[in-house]
C-alpha cells in the first residue's frame, strides 16, 4: 500500500527526516508514536504533498506509483487523507459547500461523475448521523466557532464521505474528552477494510485502546527507531520515550 | 485648463469649416470626426433629435466641462487621456471590430469557455462585426425576442416606463427634463460633466406610485439594441410607496474598442419608494500586457429624495484595466436609508479606487457599507468611503465594515475612509480588516482534493458571502463563477 524508503526531508534548509522508512500493507493500521518535536507532522505534510517541504533523499511510493511529484490535490484523488491535528477555519464557506465541493473535485480529477445533489445529501446525512454532527453544524462555516472536539469530529466525517486508501490521522485524539474519544475511534474502525490502510499518529497510548493497532513504530528525531506490535505501545506508556530519544541523539 | 483649451482653440480654427461642411449639415453621417467642440454636442443632439432645452442642456455642460481639470487624486495611475483624439459619436453599426472570433484574443475567448457562454453571444461581447445583428435574426428562431416581447407588455400593464433614455426623450420628455441631471448635477465632476455633453444612451425607468415592479429588469433585455457606447446614461425613478430593482452589466468581459467610459447612473427614490441597483461589471483588463484594457470612470448616485425612501447598491466589479467608481447614496428625507454592498477583484495590474458615499442630511437616516476588496496578482485594490452627516441630520447613524484579502505578496489593498460629522447625535461605526489566504488554509484545501485555484475561489466566495447574499439568486450564481474565473493564475 504505501512504501517509505529513506525519506529525508527539510522545511527551511532544516533537515526533519533524517531516512526515514516505513511500509504499511493493504488493510494494516499502523501507529506512529514519538515525543513532540521528533517529526510527527511533517512525515504527515511530507506524505501528502504540503508545499515547503523539500525531500532531497528517498521516495514515497503509493501502490507501485511514486508520488512525490504530485501536487496535493492530486494526492487527496490517489486517496490521500489526513485529518488535521488543527483543523483550518474557512470563513463564509459552509461546511456543506466544502463538503460538496471536495467530493467533487476529487470524483472530477479521477474522471467520475459529480455527485447529485440528493445523493450526496443521502451521504451526509448518513455519515454525519452515526457521528454525531449535528444539521446545524453543516451549515455553519466549517470549523468556524466549532469546539476541538468538533474540529476533529469533523475530520472524521470528512475521512468517511472521502474513502481514503490511506487515512493519516494526526494527533486525532488530543483535546478530545472520552465520549467523542470513542466516536472518533469508531467513526475510523468502521472504515477498517481489506484495501484500506490506516497511520494513526499519536502521543498516546490511549487512543489506542480504541483503535487497535496492528503495528506500532516509534519516531525519535526524524527516523523510525523501533517497530512491534501493540504491546511497544504498552510498554511505551509505562517507560516514556527516554530510551528511545537517548538512542537517536 | 488652458492646454485643453489651447487645443480645442486650436482644433478649431483650423478644421471648423470641414466640420461644418463635411458633417454637421450632413445628418445622415454614421460617425463623428475625432475631437470635441459645440458643434460635435450639436450633432449629437441633433442626430438623436433632441428637444431645444436637451442641446442646450449638453452645450451648457461641454462649456463647463471646458473649464474643468481631471482629477488626479484616485489612486491610479494611466497615461494621460487626449480627449481630442476620440470619436464622441459613431453608429453602432460603424464601429470597427475584429472580422471573426479569429481576430480576437484567445485568453478572452478561453474565458467565455469557462463562463459557459453560447457562441453566439461570445462573438457580440467580442465585438465580432456583424454579430449581433445575425444574432437578432438566429433569436427570432428561438425565443428570446418572444420573451423580450412578454416582459414589454407585462411592465405596461404595471405602468411601468423601462425604455432607451433616447427613447424616453421622446415619448416622456417632461419626466426626463424633470429629473435627469437632479442628482448628478452638470456640474458635478469631470467625467460626469463630459458624460452630460455628449452621453450616447442608456436606461430609463419610471415606476409610479404604488407600484412594485413585477420584475427585475435587467439591461440583458436591451443587448439586441443599439450598443450604448462608451458615455452611458441612466435614469431611474421610483415614485412613492414603489419598488424597483435593476440589474446592471453581465459576467462575460465585454471587449471593447472604446477605451474610456465614462457613464453615469441617476436614481431618484421618492417617498416610502425603494430602488435597489446590482451591478455585476466585467471589463475587459486588457490582454497580458495590459492592452486594450478599458478605463471606467463611473458616477452613480442615488437620491433618498423622500422620507422613509431607502436606495441599495450591490456591486461586483472585476475587469477593467482601470476602475474609478463610488456609488453614493444622498440621504435627503428623513428615516431614509442607503446601504452599498461591494466585492471589488483585482489581479493581474489592474487598478482600482471604488468606494461609496453616504451623505445623511435628514433625520434618522441610516446607511449601511459592506465592502470587500480582493486583490491578487500585482493589482492595487484601494477602498475609498465617505460617511458624512448634515449639522441637521439628528440621530444618523453608520455602520461600515471593509475587508480586504490579499493573495499573493506583489499586491496592494488600501482603505481610505473619511468620515465627518456635524451633529453630536450622529452615530458611525467603522471596521476594517486586512487578511491573506494563508499557506495553511490553502493546503487544508488541497489536501481535501481541490486544486490551488480552486482553493483560492472558494475560500475568496467564503469571504464575500456577506455581499453575494444581496444579489438577486441568478446573478449571485454568475458572480460566484466570475470570481474563479477572475482569479485564474492567481497561485503559484
Ligand atoms: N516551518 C518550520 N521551520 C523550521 N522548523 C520547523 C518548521 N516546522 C516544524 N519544524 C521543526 O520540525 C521539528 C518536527 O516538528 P513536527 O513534525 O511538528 O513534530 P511533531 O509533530 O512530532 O511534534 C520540530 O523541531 C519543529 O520545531
Ligand atoms: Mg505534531
Amino acid at each position: 500500500m504505501l512504501t517509505i524508503t529513506d525519506l529525508h526531508a527539510n522545511i527551511d534548509g532544516k533537515e526533519i527526516l533524517k531516512g526515514l522508512s516505513l511500509t504499511v500493507k493493504p488493510g494494516e493500521v499502523a501507529a506512529i508514536m514519538g515525543p513532540n518535536g521528533s517529526g510527527k507532522s511533517t512525515l504527515s505534510y511530507v506524505v501528502s504533498g504540503r508545499d515547503g517541504y523539500e525531500v532531497t533523499e528517498g521516495s514515497i511510493v503509493l501502490n507501485g506509483e511514486d508520488i512525490l511529484a504530485m501536487e496535493a490535490h492530486e494526492r487527496a484523488a490517489k486517496g490521500i487523507f489526513l485529518a488535521f491535528q488543527y483543523p483550518l477555519e474557512i470563513p463564509g464557506v459552509t461546511t456543506m459547500t466544502f463538503l460538496k465541493a471536495a467530493m467533487n473535485a476529487q470524483r472530477k480529477q479521477r474522471g467520475e461523475e459529480e455527485l447529485t445533489t440528493p445523493d450526496f445529501i443521502k451521504r451526509v446525512r448518513a455519515a454525519a448521523d452515526k457521528l454525531g454532527v449535528s444539521q446545524e453544524m453543516l451549515r455553519r462555516p466549517l470549523n468556524v466557532g466549532f469546539s476541538g472536539g468538533e474540529k476533529k469530529r469533523m475530520e472524521v466525517l470528512q475521512m468517511v464521505l472521502l474513502e481514503p486508501k490511506i487515512a493519516i490521522l494526526d494527533e486525532t485524539d488530543s483535546g478530545l474528552d472520552i465520549d467523542a474519544l470513542r466516536i472518533v475511534a469508531e467513526g475510523v474502525n468502521a472504515l477498517r477494510a481489506p484495501d484500506r490502510s490506516f497511520l494513526v499518529i499519536t502521543h498516546y497510548q490511549r487512543l489506542l485502546d480504541y483503535i487497535v493497532p496492528d503495528s506500532v513504530h516509534v519516531l525519535s528525531a526524524g527516523r523510525i527507531v523501533k517497530s512491534g506490535d501493540k504491546g511497544l505501545a504498552l510498554e511505551l506508556e509505562k517507560n516514556g520515550y527516554r530510551d528511545y530519544v537517548a538512542d537517536a541523539a | 485648463m488652458a492646454a485643453v483649451q489651447e487645443t480645442v482653440d486650436k482644433v478649431r480654427s483650423v478644421d471648423v469649416d470641414a466640420y461644418k461642411y463635411g458633417f454637421v449639415t450632413d445628418i445622415e453621417s454614421d460617425m463623428a470626426p475625432k475631437g470635441l467642440n459645440e458643434d460635435i454636442v450639436r450633432f449629437i443632439s441633433a442626430k438623436k433629435d433632441e428637444p431645444d432645452w436637451m442641446t442646450q442642456w449638453r452645450l451648457d455642460a461641454y462649456k463647463r466641462w471646458l473649464t474643468m481639470q481631471e482629477p488626479v487624486w484616485a489612486r491610479v495611475n494611466y497615461p494621460k487621456i487626449d480627449f481630442q483624439d476620440l470619436h464622441y459619436y459613431a453608429a453602432p453599426k460603424r464601429t470597427p471590430g475584429p472580422k471573426s472570433l479569429d481576430e480576437v484574443d484567445p485568453e478572452l475567448l478561453r474565458t467565455y469557455e469557462k463562463l459557459g457562454i453560447p457562441l453566439r453571444e461570445r462573438e457580440i461581447l467580442a465585438g465580432v462585426e456583424g454579430a449581433a445583428e445575425r444574432r437578432v435574426a438566429v433569436d427570432a428562431v428561438f425565443d428570446s425576442v418572444s420573451v423580450a416581447t412578454t416582459f414589454k407588455a407585462e411592465l405596461a400593464k404595471a405602468g411601468v416606463i423601462f425604455c432607451p433614455i433616447s427613447e424616453a426623450l421622446q415619448t416622456h420628455p417632461e419626466l426626463v427634463r424633470k429629473y435627469l441631471g437632479t442628482v448628478v448635477p452638470v456640474t458635478d465632476n469631470y467625467y460626469a460633466t463630459l458624460n452630460s455633453a455628449v452621453f450616447s444612451d442608456g436606461s430609463f425607468v419610471y415606476v409610479p406610485p404604488g407600484v412594485r415592479c413585477p420584475m427585475e429588469l435587467s439591461t440583458y433585455f436591451r443587448i439586441n439594441e443599439k450598443n450604448t457606447g462608451q458615455f452611458e446614461r441612466t435614469l431611474i425613478i421610483a415614485d412613492k410607496g414603489s419598488y424597483v430593482s435593476y440589474l446592471e452589466g453581465c459576467t462575460a468581459p465585454k471587449r471593447d474598442e472604446n477605451q474610456l467610459h465614462a457613464a453615469v447612473v441617476e436614481l431618484v427614490a421618492l417617498e416610502d419608494a425603494e430602488i435597489k441597483y446590482s451591478t455585476v461589471q466585467n471589463w475587459y483588463p486588457g490582454d497580458s500586457e495590459g492592452k486594450g484594457g478599458i478605463y471606467n470612470f463611473v458616477t452613480k448616485r442615488g437620491d433618498c429624495r423622500g422620507d422613509r425612501s431607502k436606495i441599495s447598491w450591490t456591486q461586483v466589479e472585476t475587469g477593467s484595466a482601470i476602475t474609478w467608481k463610488y456609488p453614493s447614496c444622498i440621504l435627503r428625507g428623513d428615516d431614509s436609508r442607503g446601504e452599498f454592498y461591494s466585492i471589488a477583484i483585482s489581479n493581474g495590474h489592474q487598478q482600482v479606487d471604488s468606494g461609496t458615499k453616504m451623505l445623511h442630511l435628514g433625520k434618522n437616516t441610516s446607511s449601511r457599507i459592506i465592502s470587500k476588496g480582493i486583490a491578487a496578482g500585482r493589482s492595487d485594490n484601494t477602498y475609498r468611503g465617505q460617511v458624512f452627516a448634515h449639522r441637521k441630520a439628528k440621530g444618523a447613524r453608520n455602520f461600515t465594515n471593509c475587508d480586504s484579502l490579499l493573495i499573493g505578496d506583489a499586491c496592494g489593498a488600501h482603505t481610505v475612509p473619511y468620515i465627518e460629522s456635524r451633529n453630536a447625535s450622529a452615530v458611525f461605526e467603522h471596521e476594517a480588516t486586512t487578511s491573506k489566504i494563508s499557506d495553511d488554509q490553502l493546503f487544508y484545501c488541497m489536501q481535501r482534493g481541490l486544486s490551488g485555484e480552486e482553493a483560492t475561489a472558494l475560500i475568496v466566495n467564503g469571504f464575500v458571502r456577506d455581499v453575494l447574499q444581496q444579489l438577486p439568486m441568478e446573478f449571485a450564481v454568475e458572480a460566484q463563477k466570475l470570481i474563479a474565473v477572475s482569479l485564474e493564475g492567481s497561485v503559484g
